[in-house]
């Protein structure tokens, strides 16, 4: 049987992992959407796991409006990425100084 | 017993896979080792009695959110290799960070706050229990309105990816309202003089 120790502690590894993943691949835009679908996984996967062990539904709710919300930020922000390729002809974070100068 | 033994194994799955997502070097199989994670962790959901949310994230996430993550991956032609530089550079503060928040959530979880009695209860659902009932009961009833500004999110989410990415295009219809205002009496309008004619 599992515990609910064990899920958060998997989800907290997760979390980990993608934290060092923003801090690794931080000039590839495409890797930092990624860990940050990864995050929110995390994050869902603790919603589900108190939700269980609490014997409440509502946690699962808040999973949906958060899978909801990841969904359209995903889309807008590779739409993004795409209209700044088409612009600059890279996806590097450091091209986006325009702001600065 | 086999339900530890399926949640470590899917465990192990979605960890080692989401580290792959981290330090692989093409997009294309970081892309696919993140649809590998959602799987397993969607095994964990149904292991954990959410099967609609189970399912909901392989339909909408491995389905929909990881073919546009392809092909936006696919379509651009992406320099590698400048993109890697940073990555050796990184790896000890980022491993770093890593670690002390491992040690952070460590200490939180190993406290013996999620020890409680409320949490080892072993709950028994009814015979004819439904998760996706329990949730759509729920979602349409107390969360109406959250539900109804999900979809308004949704909505603008189209909207703005849509007018984002197919702003410059020649198949648009879009108007300059630059040259609409410097447009000139005669470009649009020619005044033809005939004669009258006589009625006879």
């Amino acid at each position: 049987m599992i515990t609910l120790p064990n899920v958060l502690t998997l989800a907290a590894l997760l979390f980990c992992i993608s934290v060092a993943g923003i801090f690794l691949n931080r000039k590839n835009i495409i890797i930092l959407l990624m860990c940050i679908e990864l995050m929110l996984l995390s994050v869902n996967m603790n919603f589900i796991a108190f939700s269980h062990f609490l014997g409440d539904i509502h946690g699962q709710v808040f999973v949906f409006f958060i899978l909801t919300v990841a969904a359209a930020e995903s889309a807008i922000g590779l739409a993004i990425l795409v209209v700044m390729f088409r612009n600059k002809d890279t996806i590097n974070v450091d091209s986006l100084n325009t702001m600065k100068q | 017993m086999i339900e530890q033994l399926v949640f470590y194994l899917f465990g192990a799955v979605l960890l080692i896979s989401a580290s792959m997502v981290v330090i692989m070097r093409n997009p294309v199989h970081a892309a696919l080792f993140l649809v590998l994670a959602f799987f397993s962790s969607a095994a964990i959901w149904l292991l954990l009695q959410a099967e609609f949310l189970a399912i909901a994230l392989v339909l909408v996430y491995v389905g929909a959110v990881m073919v546009l993550f392809l092909f936006v991956v696919m379509m651009l032609d992406i320099n590698l290799v400048a993109l890697r530089e940073g990555f050796a550079r990184y790896l000890p503060i980022g491993l770093t960070i890593a670690i002390l928040m491992v040690i952070a959530m460590g200490l939180v979880v190993s406290s013996d706050y999620f020890v409680g009695d409320e949490f080892l209860v072993k709950r028994t659902l009814a015979d004819d229990y439904s998760n996706t009932r329990e949730l759509g009961l729920t979602l349409y009833t107390e969360y109406l309105f959250q539900f109804e500004v999900a979809g308004a999110i949704l909505l603008v989410a189209i909207i703005a990816a849509i007018s984002l990415s197919m702003s410059k295009l020649k198949i648009t219809r879009s108007k300059e309202p630059g040259d609409q205002v410097l447009v000139k009496k005669e470009q649009r309008l020619r005044i033809v003089k005939m004669k009258a004619e006589k009625s006879s």
